[in-house]
């Protein structure tokens, strides 16, 4: 136990790299899962193709592997792009960016699905009375569409982020300095791996127990209105 | 660009070679020429995922009725075990095995520690055997809860034993209702594999970042992989569908057999 005091501050940036890691990833994937419900959703055939070939896409590939290919192949995808057009010379993605870009573009793809579904459980007959009030599509979505749909996205929503934390400990595999990869490093320079990786377990039970609470009562909070038998 | 092992002998081998190697973005005939090795990874993926699947499968049963039906010494501690493999990532359960387990000198004196707790293989099976077990455990159990009340008096009044009823009655009927949950297990256990990767092992993803690391390439062996990894993920998503409509089919609405579709000329303008 002495050890893992002594390398505290260590766990802790990188258990604060986690937290920022998920919670940039989040937001990215549910702005990509509104943005796919609305095109799954659209009349626009291109669209629902576009983000029916999205879904399936990820569906397909493992999450480290989209990573690697992102973190990688998108660093010369750009480079090579800059070439070809003489826009912009060497760029370079950092890892944490390619760490929030592919977490939040693979989970964009459930929150679709999520999104998608809650949309459709927003009885219709609600969202044509909206239209005959003369609403602009803004105000059907944030007064009627967005405030219902929360209550229905809410247990996949949590479900779907409780597998984006645990998916964060990936990034350690591109050299980002996250919770996993501190305390590997640690646990071989003090040949005690064991106790680094029961303490980074703790530190993911930890952190799924507060979310746990926290949607618990976001979703007391949305359904206000309904009741429970 | 990289040479090849086996010239092409044929025209239109040289003129793939040529394509290959000045004009498209990706250097198929190099992928070509190490895809036996990615066959070989193909062999470790499924070998890991399905021996795991399958170890996983026998051992949540005894764990999932234990839990259902609130087994007084064991439901806390199967609880306990089901909740820490669910909340905490894959990659680390595996560490903690691989890298992990070296700690302990008593690990490293054992009999298991040579044959098997010092290979990454047998590492890597263990991990993923305990999270999926975890996992199956789960909605099994729920799968259990959620028999039909019907069902159960039912087998009761035809005098079956608690262990014929198990296995005549319950067990039977959750399968069918814990199906959709497990295709999606599977679909997330070989997607776990990749975590083979991480600890040396030469699955798909392991022979995609041998090749870029060999010839020093960005894109080749990832996409390798990722069209690998698509192709098993459609044909198991397939396999699971049939199955489903086999097992499930007398759940599944009624299709209309008859079409009733007005022609147009029918409707006159």
């Amino acid at each position: 136990m002495d050890v893992i005091f002594e390398y505290r501050m260590s766990l802790l940036a990188g258990t604060l790299l986690t937290i920022e890691l998920a919670l940039g990833s989040l937001m990215l994937s549910v702005l990509l899962g509104l943005l796919g419900a609305w095109a799954k959703l659209s009349k626009s055939r291109a669209m629902q193709k576009v983000a029916g070939g999205y879904t399936t896409l990820i569906r397909g590939v493992p999450d480290l592997v989209m990573m690697l290919v992102l973190f990688y192949g998108g660093q010369q995808l750009i480079n090579d792009l800059g070439e070809a057009t003489g826009q912009w010379d060497y760029l370079e993605i950092s890892a944490f960016t390619a760490g929030v870009g592919t977490i939040g573009f693979i989970f964009g793809a459930y929150m679709t699905e999520t999104f998608r579904g809650a949309v459709l459980a927003v009885p219709r007959g609600q969202i044509e009375a909206a239209i005959a009030y003369g609403m602009s599509n803004w105000q059907v979505f944030s007064r009627i569409l967005w405030p219902q749909m929360v209550r229905y996205a809410l247990p996949s929503f949590t479900n779907n982020w409780l597998v984006l934390i645990k998916s964060t400990a990936l990034v350690s595999v591109i050299g980002l300095q996250d919770l996993v990869y501190n305390a590997n490093v640690a646990g071989r320079s003090v040949r005690q791996p064991f106790t680094f990786m029961i303490a980074v377990l703790i530190v993911y039970l930890i952190l799924t127990a507060i979310s746990d609470s926290g949607l618990r009562w976001l979703d007391r909070r949305y359904s206000a209105g309904v009741r429970r038998a | 660009m990289a040479t090849h092992d086996t010239p092409a002998e044929t025209p239109i081998g040289d003129w793939l070679v040529l394509v290959s190697e000045n004009y498209s973005p990706l250097d198929f005939m190099l992928v070509a020429d190490h895809f036996e090795k990615f066959l070989w990874g193909v062999t470790i993926t499924l070998e890991l995922t399905f021996l795991s699947l399958v170890l996983g499968g026998v051992l949540c049963i005894p764990l999932a009725i234990a839990r259902a039906y609130k087994h007084p010494w064991f439901n806390a501690p199967i609880w306990i075990f089901t909740y820490c493999f669910r909340g905490t990532p894959l990659l680390v359960q595996t560490y903690m095995i691989y890298y992990g387990l070296a700690q302990f000198d008593f690990i490293r004196e054992s009999a298991l520690w040579d044959p098997i707790l010092s290979k990454a293989w047998w590492c890597a099976l263990i991990a993923f055997t305990l999270n999926t077990t975890a996992y199956t455990t789960e909605f099994l159990r729920g799968a259990i809860e959620t028999t039909p009340f019907g069902e159960v008096e039912a087998a009761k009044a035809s005098g079956m034993s608690n262990w014929t009823m198990m296995r005549r009655i319950v067990l039977p009927s959750s399968f069918r209702r814990a199906l959709p949950a497990y295709s999606n297990e599977v679909i997330f256990m070989l997607h776990g594999s990749v975590i083979a990767s991480t600890i040396t092992l030469q699955d798909i993803l392991g022979v995609g970042r041998w090749l870029n690391g060999r010839y020093y390439l960005a894109y080749e062996g990832f996409i390798t992989a990722m069209i690998l990894y698509m192709i098993l993920v459609f044909a198991i998503t397939r396999g699971f569908n049939l199955w489903e409509r086999h097992w499930l089919g007398h759940l599944r609405p009624r299709t209309e057999t008859l079409e009733l579709k007005p022609k147009m000329s029918m409707l006159g303008r």
